[in-house]
């Protein structure tokens, strides 16, 4: 896993513990944990959602607007990439 | 969708129901059966059901004679292998003589249609089999004493002990639960999960105990008997099915809840458009020569109609192109769709019932004409509440902070 990759993924965290509003400390979870699972609601997504493209200067298109693409760290970080946003 | 270009239901599958509906793929046969029905068993005692607040048994007893209880289940399934669009043609023509009647099917349809898409155990899928072939009515326990109305998040959870399921919960309101022979109740996987992290179980009349907690005496849809209950349920662990009810809520039962009532509204509100136009039309016989005075609002009430129609057949296309396909029903812009056709159709309900009334006159004020809207206005005005307007506005406002252009 690159340093890029590494900080990418740390960055998310932080978005996670500000707005996710999960039951559990985000840092417990696993990179593919659902974070649905982990408490996250449909409303926070929202939330997690707007961060991210303020945090990465980015906008995230129609298409990806779905619930899987914030389920996971993975998955957001792989969002990210799509749109060209890493580090 | 796929089971229009069937063949006939082989006798194997169990559909033993003489279902004189499962040959009526075609909508317009659907609207005449539904017609039928309606004239027989519900026009004739939708007074009584409402005066009474009752139970709409004889239309329900006449569905379930029909097949229609089992509209939604694949036809390899022992159903009709009706999509969406089928089984609204049937709500929306039964709510033109009783919205409760046409209220329980729609509430039926949805939960079939939910265990339909997500069934994801062998157990599930034979209990759907049995829904088509001995014609249960299955009701819902999705809101819970506590948590103000969000169907997305649940207090009470899943115990499982051994092959067993045990469930607890206080539903402020299961519609129709004393009469149904199922209940789908939400619940957290277990005990350690979040509140959102919600399942569906499929509880068993014979395993349930409902206990109630609260009567059903409403300005409208007093039919739906919508009491509170205590529901204690256990049955098979493999009766609770582990899709998230997340996934199965925005995919299914959001879409097929707001295209159902929003068909239901529709009846409602052609029901009573068309009672004006035939009170106008029966002063014009009258007076010929001259036009009624209530001829001059009728232009704008067909435009309402109109436009209710449209708003409700667009969506409902807009689905049926997609619902195979979980990643456009997971759509954010899909979902906005879906919540303005529920606050647009309920709120444009009431509307036409109102410039009905002021084509009618005092004879759509009066209970004992045969142009009488006010059990139409009464009900129409449940549109707006049940799942509240301002909580999907406000979901809403949320959504459009993020929706993107195409």
């Amino acid at each position: 896993m690159s340093t890029e990759t590494t900080t990418t993924q740390a960055r998310i965290r932080d978005v996670l513990r500000l707005h996710a509003h999960l039951t559990k400390d985000v840092d417990a979870l696993d990179s593919s944990d659902d974070l649905y699972a982990a408490g996250m609601t449909s409303h926070a997504s929202v939330t997690v959602m707007l961060a991210c493209e303020d945090e990465w200067d980015v906008e995230f298109p129609q298409r990806m607007l779905t619930r899987t693409t914030f389920s996971s760290v993975d998955a957001i970080a792989a969002a990210l990439a799509e749109l060209g946003a890493t580090s | 969708m796929t089971a229009l270009t069937e063949g006939p239901t082989d006798a194997t599958t169990g559909a033993t129901t003489t279902a004189y509906a499962a040959d009526l793929p075609d909508l317009d046969d659907l609207r005449a059966l539904a017609r039928t029905i309606a004239a027989d068993h519900v026009a004739p005692y939708a007074a009584e059901v409402d005066r009474d607040g009752r139970f709409p048994h004889e239309g329900i007893d006449a569905l379930r004679g029909a097949g229609l209880l089992g509209a939604m289940v694949p036809r390899e399934l022992g159903g009709l292998g009706h999509d969406v669009e089928q089984a609204a043609v049937v709500v929306r023509e039964l709510a033109r003589a009783c919205a409760s009647t046409a209220m329980v099917l729609a509430m039926h349809h949805i939960q079939v249609a939910c265990l339909v898409r997500h069934a994801d155990t062998p157990a599930l899928t034979a209990f759907t089999r049995r829904i088509a072939v001995e014609q249960l009515l299955v009701a819902s326990a999705t809101t819970e004493v506590g948590i103000g109305g969000d169907t997305r998040s649940s207090l009470c959870h899943v115990v499982l002990e051994g092959d067993r399921f045990e469930l607890t919960k206080q539903a402020p309101v299961i519609s129709y639960g004393e009469h149904a022979d199922v209940v789908l109740a939400t619940a957290r996987r277990d005990a350690d999960s979040a509140a959102s992290d919600q399942v569906m179980v499929v509880c068993e009349r014979e395993h349930i105990s409902t206990t109630p907690i609260s009567e059903w005496n409403t300005l409208g849809f007093r039919g739906t008997c919508s009491r509170g209950f205590t529901l204690v349920a256990t049955g098979p662990a493999d009766l609770v099915c582990q899709v998230p009810f997340a996934v199965v809520s925005s995919h299914t039962m959001v879409p097929v809840s707001h295209l159902l009532w929003a068909s239901l509204w529709l009846g409602m509100a052609e029901e009573a458009s068309w009672r004006a136009q035939r009170f106008v039309q029966k002063a014009a016989r009258k007076q010929l020569g001259t036009t009624p005075p209530g001829a001059a609002r009728l232009p704008d009430l067909i435009a309402a109609r109109q436009q209710l129609a449209a708003t409700v057949e667009s969506q409902m296309t807009r689905y049926l192109a997609i619902a195979d396909d979980p990643e456009a029903t997971a759509g954010l812009d899909f979902a906005i769709g879906m919540n303005m056709l529920k606050v647009m159709a309920s709120t444009q309900v009431v509307e036409i019932v109102n410039r009905a009334m002021l084509v009618c006159g005092i004879a759509g004020y009066r209970e004992d004409t045969e142009f009488t809207l006010g059990r139409l206005l009464r009900d129409a005005h449940g549109a707006a509440v049940m799942v509240n307007n301002d909580r999907i506005a406000g979901n809403t406002a949320q959504l459009a902070l993020v929706q993107r252009q195409r």
